[in-house]
């Protein structure tokens, strides 16, 4: 990568900085000056390494030591130590919880062993800020070789073959959407990527932007290319500084090369972006609804048809891709669409990235390619469940997911099968529950969020998720009856039947998914249960600890 | 109770009529079991009504011929189930935007799509004011009627509900967000067919409401109060500011005189009130049921109108003779006088300064009408009947209250005297007809078609005719100026000048020939502006057309019948005007006419 003898990575993404790795990194530099090394190894701030839970992390290569928990203050140990004597610093390096076991190298690391990264390839190993860096690991070949060798239709047809589904959540193949807009009559397109990222716990595109946001702008131009876009727009909420930053960097360097701009490549293809910040409304994940809030009007999704791909941006066919689809682009041109069509499902191809939070113990960023069961994510990368208690459930998909407990957790990932025991893929955010949690609570929780990102357009979203919300209120203050349950059934059917976008369409779904799988914790909630006779088959443990049985 | 009724019933067989000769595309749907063909494009809906089967809507208004269509599917009153037994994957839609495909099948009776339809209703009720006893709107609300259509008898849900105080800055807009069911009708009336925008979307979620930017009050807006946005409210979340109560005071103060006006789009709209056709001119019946109430004196606006006609026919041959800034407006509308204050600050020297009708005539009440009667001013009390909303902040207007006092003190719409009649007991419909009082009743067909776009254009040609030829006008109806569309213009041949007229209704439209004149391009040497669709006859002020825009055609057509039901059909054959003019005005456009008839404009801020 460099003249230097050694690289001295620190992480630079919004969690590790949050627990001062800008401090480690500044140390790390004065040190290595005041001993005299500043021109033979180098400090790089580089993206997110994923392992958020041990930040702040700083790696040594090419002697591929992972140090984890790192302060201020240890930055003159990994110099003193390591970077002079060759020694590994023993006490930063990660312990295995239970075993207690030491890993020197990433590789050795139960959080990564079961990782492939292919979005995330570039995050943690260049330096965001630095296009030189990117390009010397491939960057923007792919571009060249699609923009001289490739037609429009030859780049759709491998993106097709590929099976790339698009990752925001919808899962729609991104070949077929790039072919139908460019198929759309009009000379003007755009090509939008979506990073309005907003679920709760979920930072998958942010980590992206941050820690290699030449792989998205690469992406973007490859997709204009393809649709036939001269224009590329990044809708990204302002709640994300750091990525906005980077982005601008990378931005005007990838202009300055002239791999954005007039002639690309010395072709005819000419494309530029511009970033359009949102203020951090959930909807306006919704395309529509993004697309709205581009054109500076009012956030909220319109009805579809006509979709973005017929008269999307001011009218234009429009494509909007998610930031972690991008990222996929160039190594799939580079690799080839087999390559990528060999890692996965049937249906589902290549990896997904996920945003592992809640009760487990290694909470971060992780990919893993398609077919991975959840059990290996929790178990094996999130290193089970925190203070040794009993896994209750996992909620993917976010607030429009659902809740998947013990008995499906051998369902092996991709779109389909989430679907099947009840949730979704989503955009990736992925948040383990363990015993101590209540599911009405948790129910309450993401339909508090739902409720609150509501646009307010249609009915059901309204005033439907409010009236679900205090009916949830209401249980969990145990003032709820057997008639309420019915009624909230009834209205989270009709919220999902109803409502004008997805939002609103998967709202109750943690509610309906709680109630399917942890009907009983309801019922112990019911003022009257002991009454309800109706089915007659509950047994449910009542707040006070006695049984019902009817 | 209400009925809802929708213009796209009664004007479904015009539309599909221009659809099928454009393409002659039909395809196969079904719709509960009967099978049909329907040309390609249509809506669910607009199939529907052709099975005669009837979806309920609400946020949904289709006003085809004022070009004023609201699609937002937010309300999901219209919701309809897609069969698929095929795939197993039936859905709702609404079908107020969902077009029909080929092979389609719908059910609007599934009890799925019924309970989500009328789960929409009752959802939208728990977050409703109970007060419809006591709402402006009782027996005219959208809401109440769908709840009734489909058989609301409970509301499942208790809950928090929205509570905002009530906007009550404006001399003539109410807002009550507590109301708003947020169908958006006055965010596309306020901002695609008036351009103002004013209205938006405020807040998220279930605060969400319709109001100016931030919420400021309207009255710090720059809201025309033009008052479509009330006249397509399905609930009371915009309403007119009520001033019934301030007449029945004036009428029982022994020391005041009172005098009311009434303007020339009131006589064929307000017998819908009282459930009479639309169209019907019920002139005498108006001026019989002022009289009963009490006025001291009964008059018309039209004097007013034939007033402003000698003004500003002598003011646009005093622009044309003379060079000056050309083509003149009209400015007998006060939502468009504030549109220009407001958008096009730097052109209000080419709005007419004549003071609209109703002000002219309050102005004339208190000057000459007090002397002649020896009535001190400051007893008389004068009462506008206007269709419009806008007018109530006009007569606020402080150079329009001068020394005089104000020229004209309350103003009430259609709807307002529609209300009192019946609150006075008076059996309207079966009123012997009576005429307005002499001499400020005397009126000619010109100032009767002032209610109608194109109307006031017409007027004063019929008398520039006369006054630049010397020669008698024989053929009074210009029928190249008349029309509903929202943009017209017609060629007038004067002697040898030959003036070519814009005609806008429709503050949209007007901005488009404003745009015009800024950028020195337009043709016109005279223009007529009126902010509301239809001008007056469709004002904010009128019986709620419900969406049916038939219903402001048909006032159209009775006000050309009341034009030419009259002896006189020219302002300057008015003998009351011309004796006004030589016992008290002197020369029209004159001195004592400017000072007493003629205002001027204010830049204003856009906000």
């Amino acid at each position: 990568m460099s003249k230097f003898r050694t690289n001295i990575m620190v992480c630079g993404g919004t969690g590790c900085l949050a627990s001062d790795s800008e401090k480690v990194f500044k140390n790390l530099k004065l040190i290595l000056k005041a001993r005299g090394y500043a021109d033979e190894v180098q400090v790089i701030k580089t993206g997110c390494f994923g392992f958020c839970e041990q930040g702040p992390i700083v790696k040594i290569e090419p002697d591929n030591v992972l140090y984890v928990r790192v302060g201020p203050k240890d930055a003159k140990d990994i110099i003193d130590e390591h970077i002079i004597k060759g020694r590994t610093v023993d006490r930063l390096l990660y312990r295995e919880p239970d075993k207690g076991k030491k890993a020197h190298k990433q590789e050795d690391m139960p959080f990564y062993k079961k990782q492939l990264r292919i979005a995330l390839r570039n995050c943690g190993l260049v330096n965001p800020e630095d296009i030189y860096e990117y390009i010397a690991l491939g960057g923007y070949e792919a571009l060249g070789k699609v923009l001289t060798t490739k037609s429009q239709k030859d780049v759709i047809d491998i993106v097709k073959k590929s099976g790339l589904r698009g990752r925001g959540g919808g899962g729609f193949p991104t070949g077929l959407k790039w072919e139908i807009t460019s198929k759309q009559p009009g000379k003007t397109k755009f090509i939008i990527c979506n990073a309005d990222e907003g679920d709760p716990g979920a930072f998958m595109d942010r980590s992206i932007l941050e820690g290699d946001p030449h792989s998205v702008l690469e992406a973007m131009a490859i997709g204009g290319y393809a649709i036939g876009a001269d224009k590329g727009i990044i809708y990204i909420r302002a709640e994300y500084p750091l990525a906005i930053q980077r982005l601008n960097i990378a931005l005007k360097q990838a202009r300055e090369m002239g791999l954005l701009g007039e002639n690309i490549f010395n072709t005819d293809f000419s494309f530029d972006i511009d970033i359009k910040y949102g203020a951090g409304a959930f909807v306006c994940g919704e395309e529509t609804a993004l697309i709205n809030s581009c054109e500076g009007k009012r956030g909220e999704p319109n009805y579809k048809p006509p979709y973005p791909a017929e008269k999307g941006y001011f009218g234009h066919p429009t494509c909007v891709n998610n930031v972690e689809t991008f990222a996929n682009i160039p190594p799939i041109i580079l690799k080839g669409p087999q390559w990528f069509a060999s890692i996965g499902t049937e249906k589902s191809k290549g990896t997904k990235v996920f945003a592992l939070a809640g009760k487990i113990n290694n909470v971060g960023l992780v990919e893993v390619p398609m077919g991975i069961t959840l059990r290996e994510i929790i178990y094996d990368i999130g290193g089970g469940i925190q203070g040794g208690r009993k896994f209750k459930a996992v909620q993917t998909g976010g607030p429009s997911g659902g809740v998947i407990t013990e008995e499906d957790l051998d369902t092996p990932i991709d779109y389909d099968s989430l679907t099947a025991i009840g949730s979704m893929m989503g955009s990736g955010g992925m948040i383990v529950m363990d015993e101590t949690d209540n599911m009405v609570d948790i129910a309450k929780f993401y339909l508090e969020f739902t409720m609150d990102e509501s646009c307010g357009r249609c009915t059901p979203c309204r005033i439907g998720t409010k009236r679900l919300y205090e009916m949830l209120n209401k249980i969990t203050s145990g003032k709820a009856t057997m008639a309420d349950i019915d009624a909230m059934k009834q209205l989270c059917y009709m919220i999902k039947d109803g409502s004008l976008c997805g939002l609103g369409q998967t709202a109750p779904n943690p509610v309906i998914s709680t109630m399917k799988h942890f009907w009983n914790e309801y019922l112990a909630l019911i003022k009257d249960v002991d009454n309800y006779q109706e089915e007659g088959r509950y047994i449910a443990t009542n707040k006070d600890g006695t049984t019902i049985r009817s | 109770m209400l009925q809802i009724k929708m213009g796209l019933r009664l004007d479904l067989s015009l539309k599909r009529g221009e659809t099928m000769s454009n393409t002659k595309e039909m395809i196969n749907i079904k719709i509960n079991d009967k099978e049909m063909k329907v040309p390609k494009g249509i809506t669910i809906l607009e199939a529907a009504h052709e099975a005669e089967v009837k979806i309920p809507t609400l946020c949904h208004l289709d006003l085809h011929d004022l070009k004023m269509v609201n699609q937002t599917a937010s309300c999901r009153v219209c919701m309809v189930e897609l069969i698929d037994s095929k795939n197993n994957r039936n859905k709702l839609v609404p079908s107020c935007v969902t077009k029909a495909v080929d092979g389609m099948e719908i059910r609007t009776d599934t009890l799925r799509a019924i309970t989500a339809r009328r789960m929409a209703v009752e959802l939208l009720l728990s977050n409703h004011p109970n007060e419809c006893f006591t709402c402006p709107k009782n027996l005219e609300c959208e809401l109440q009627a769908l709840a009734k259509e489909l058989g609301v008898r409970e509301i499942k849900w208790e809950g928090e509900r929205m509570n905002y105080p009530r906007d009550l800055s404006s001399d003539a807009i109410v807002k009550d967000a507590n109301k708003c069911i947020y169908c958006r009708r006055c965010e596309t009336m306020c901002n695609e067919v008036q351009t103002c925008g004013i209205l938006s979307g405020i807040g998220r979620g279930f605060d969400a409401f319709v109001g100016p930017a931030f919420n400021i009050p309207m009255v710090e807006s720059s809201c025309t109060y033009c008052g479509q946005c009330v006249a397509v409210c399905p609930t009371a979340a915009l309403t007119e500011v009520n001033h019934t109560d301030k007449v029945w005071k004036v009428l029982n103060d022994p020391d005041k005189h009172v005098v009311v006006q009434t303007a020339p789009a009131i006589r064929v709209a307000i017998g819908e009130l009282f459930g009479m056709e639309p169209g019907t001119i019920v002139t005498g019946q108006l001026v019989a049921s002022l009289r009963r109430m009490g006025f001291d004196g009964v008059f018309d606006t039209d004097f007013g109108a034939d007033l402003t006609i000698m003004e500003e026919a002598k003011e646009l041959i005093y622009r044309i003779e003379n060079n000056k800034t050309l083509p003149m407006l009209t400015s007998c509308c006060p939502a468009w006088v504030k549109f220009i204050e407001h958008q096009f600050p730097e052109l209000l020297e080419v709005p007419s300064t004549c003071k609209s009708p109703h002000i002219m005539f309050g102005t004339i009440v208190k000057t000459y009408y007090a002397e002649k009667n020896n009535i001190d001013p400051n007893n008389i009390v004068v009462v506008s009947v206007m269709p419009c909303i806008a007018k109530k902040a006009e007569a606020k207007r402080p150079e329009l209250t001068k020394d005089e006092g104000n020229n004209v003190d309350i103003v009430i719409t259609t709807r307002e005297l529609g209300e009192m009649i019946k609150e006075a007991g008076i059996d309207f419909k079966n009123l012997p007809e009576e005429e307005f009082d002499r001499p400020l009743g005397e009126t000619t067909g010109a100032s009767v078609i002032f209610g109608t776009t194109g109307g006031v254009i017409e007027a004063a040609i019929r008398t520039a005719y006369e006054w630049i030829t010397g020669e008698e006008l024989k053929e009074v109806e210009f029928n190249q100026l008349r029309g509903i569309e929202g943009l017209r213009e017609g060629k007038v041949k004067i002697g040898d000048k030959e003036l070519t007229i814009g005609i806008a209704n429709g503050l949209g439209n007007a901005r488009k020939l404003l745009e015009e004149i800024r950028e020195n391009k337009s043709k016109y040497d005279a223009i007529e502006i009126m902010a509301c669709p239809g001008g007056c006859i469709g004002g904010g002020g009128q019986p709620y057309h419900h969406g049916n825009d038939e219903i402001v055609k048909k006032r159209q057509e009775a006000i050309y019948r009341e034009d030419r039901r009259k002896k006189l059909r020219k302002s300057h054959e008015n003998p009351e005007i011309l004796r006004l003019y030589k016992e008290y005005l002197g020369e029209p456009f004159g001195e004592k006419a400017h000072k007493l008839l003629h205002t001027h404009y204010e830049a204003r801020e856009r906000i």
